[in-house]
């Protein structure tokens, strides 16, 4: 667990030094924010029929997307990662008394956390601070923000395993790009992070509520607002742990059965 | 039984190949091609505590391959391998712990920030204590001289100081056995010299066990008794380094320049190569003296110029690997 820990500051401490990268960040969400915002504006004012979300609920998702955009894109690869597999410095990987799945696991997490901490704040806050409609709204009550909260650590945690998942999967796999590729696509729509969910066409929404990947996005924002009810909340919260259990598990299971048949590329 | 005893270890690389060019390129992405390569075949050795072996042999000989079998990344094709009564590759968490390994051409430490950061975390990784950990750290920092360069950016380091925290790192959870896998490669003559004068002080204090490959003989000499030549995935010598020598010693190089034609057969006379402007002959000295050499050619030939050479290691090894065809 310490050593969690410490890598998880090691990794903050190093994100630190690229405050430009941060910067830049920021100001990307914010500008988007605003777009997204501004375009489902126009299609609501021009559709005299509502769309299938509240507009103050679907701002308040949409801002929420951007705050929390670098921890939940789903076309995430860790870059040392994806080096020590093609350089062969996997060999020093090896070499710790650790299982590997869960160091991989604590190194995407960290990275990723490290990355949103720096961020996320600036862009809540100017949601807030904006007029009505374009601003983020108050969570719907104390109880669904702390849903929200809860079920935002778990998809924090499932999205960790599934980039874990797919990162053990490049082990034997030298070129990565193209299978990978089409996985995050899939996973980034699906969890809702381009689209919220109730805007899909029917058949698509089927295919998503069956698919682990919009308990990352859609769940938790929508929580927030109470577009899904705490009940409702509750139960889906239910499945999102399992769902997060079980991709561990399928996890932990390639990694078992690509270590056996590695090769440590380079001499 | 011994601290590490290796049997029949071989182990099989499926290698996909093809010919260079576009059109060969888009064959293989419909048919690859593949070819087994046996990277090293049926080896077996034995390994005391606090022994210092050299393991060495040519380029692609398959000593990196059994290092890692050894440290538990690889698993091998069949053979099995005792290590301080642990299957390496079986028991690879706790084994670990017990091993230091340095990957001459990779690197452990984080590339954007302070060795010494590199070092915290390592401590976590393998659970050391502070006290000891502190401990450790220093008397490494003191042999390794590594106060002046442990707070730069590793980046900022040069190959032979970022080597020195490499070595480092590696030992930072007093490990019993230590594998350098060409410990010494580009680093300059003191570098070199700390390295291995560290090797030699941790073998002697604190009774590590080192297996260590290089290609520089004279790390070898300064710091192995004992040498385990493998070539083409097999082992062709096991044994002292001083044998080797003696066997050896009384070859001397001998390099003649002239412009004549040289046809000399003589018992003694080991080898004899044309050059550009002259010849280079080994001789056996202890069957025909150099004078008496000398002498016989002298006869034949006018000798311009000659320059004798006595046997040293890298020429050994040299006509080893001519010996064994490798």
């Amino acid at each position: 667990m310490k050593f969690y820990l410490s890598y998880f500051k090691l990794r903050f401490i190093t994100s630190l030094q690229y405050k430009t990268s941060a910067l830049a960040g920021i100001s990307t969400q914010l500008f988007f924010g605003i777009v997204y915002v501004m375009v489902y504006l126009a299609f609501y004012n021009s559709n005299s029929s509502n769309g299938p979300m509240k507009l103050p609920d679907l701002v308040t998702y949409l801002w929420l997307g951007q705050a929390f955009y670098s921890l939940f894109y789903m076309y995430y690869k860790d870059p040392e990662i994806l080096d020590l597999i093609k350089n062969g410095n996997m060999a020093y990987e090896l070499i710790r008394p650790k299982n590997i799945y869960f160091m991989w696991f604590c190194k995407i997490l960290s990275q990723r956390l490290a990355t949103v901490i720096l961020r996320f704040l600036p862009v809540i806050i100017v949601g807030f601070l904006l007029p009505n409609p374009y601003g983020l709204s108050l969570p719907y009550s104390l109880s669904n923000f702390m849903l929200f909260l809860i079920t935002l650590a778990i998809s924090t945690l499932l999205m960790t395993a599934i980039i874990t998942l797919y990162h053990v999967i490049f082990l034997n796999l030298l070129n990565e790009k193209g299978i990978v590729n089409i996985f995050s696509t899939v996973a980034d729509i699906l969890s809702g992070s381009t689209i919220p969910i109730p805007f899909f066409p029917i058949f698509l929404q089927k295919i998503a509520y069956i698919l682990p990947f919009r308990y990352i996005i859609d769940l938790p924002f929508r929580i927030y607002s109470n577009n899904i009810n705490i009940l409702n909340g509750i139960n889906q919260m239910i499945i999102q742990i399992i769902w997060f259990i079980l991709i561990l598990i399928i996890g932990c299971a390639v990694m078992k059965k690509n270590l056996k048949k590695i090769v440590v590329q380079g001499g | 039984m011994s601290f590490i005893e290796v049997n029949n270890i071989s182990k099989t690389f499926k290698v996909s190949v093809r010919q260079s060019g576009l059109k060969n390129a888009v064959k293989s992405f419909f048919k690859r091609n593949y070819k087994y390569v046996e990277a090293v075949k049926d080896i077996s050795f034995k390994v005391e505590k606090g022994e210092i072996v050299g393991y060495i042999g040519p380029n692609g000989a398959g000593k990196s391959t059994t290092i890692k079998i050894l440290s538990g990344i690889l698993i091998p094709s069949s053979g099995t391998c005792k290590i301080n009564k642990m299957t390496p590759w079986e028991h690879r968490k706790e084994y670990v712990k017990k091993i230091g390994v340095v990957f001459g051409q990779r690197s452990q430490l984080w590339w954007d920030i302070p060795a010494e950061d590199t070092f915290d975390l390592l401590k976590d990784v393998y659970d050391i204590n502070e006290e000891e950990y502190q401990k450790t750290k220093k008397d490494l920092i003191e042999k390794l001289n590594l106060k002046d360069i442990i707070h730069m950016p590793v980046r900022q380091l040069s190959l032979g100081q970022r080597m020195r925290c490499e070595i480092a790192a590696s030992l930072l959870h007093s490990p019993e056995i230590l594998f350098l896998d060409e410990p010494t490669i580009g680093l300059d003559a003191t570098s070199k010299k700390i390295v291995r004068e560290f090797v030699k002080k941790i073998n002697k204090e604190k009774k590590v066990t080192v297996i260590l490959t290089t290609h520089d003989m004279s790390d070898i000499e300064a710091l192995a008794k004992r040498i385990i030549l493998i070539g083409k995935g097999r082992i062709l010598y096991d044994g002292y380094l001083r044998k080797l020598k003696n066997k050896y010693d009384n070859n001397k190089y001998i390099n003649i320049i002239t412009n004549d034609k040289l046809t000399i057969k003589h018992k003694g006379i080991i080898s004899k190569e044309k050059t550009k402007d002259g010849y280079n002959i080994i001789i056996d000295s202890k069957i025909i003296n150099l004078s008496d050499f000398l002498n016989l050619i002298s006869k034949k030939i006018k000798i311009e110029d000659v320059e004798v050479e006595n046997e040293n290691i890298d020429n050994i090894i040299v006509s080893l690997y001519k010996e064994y065809e490798i």
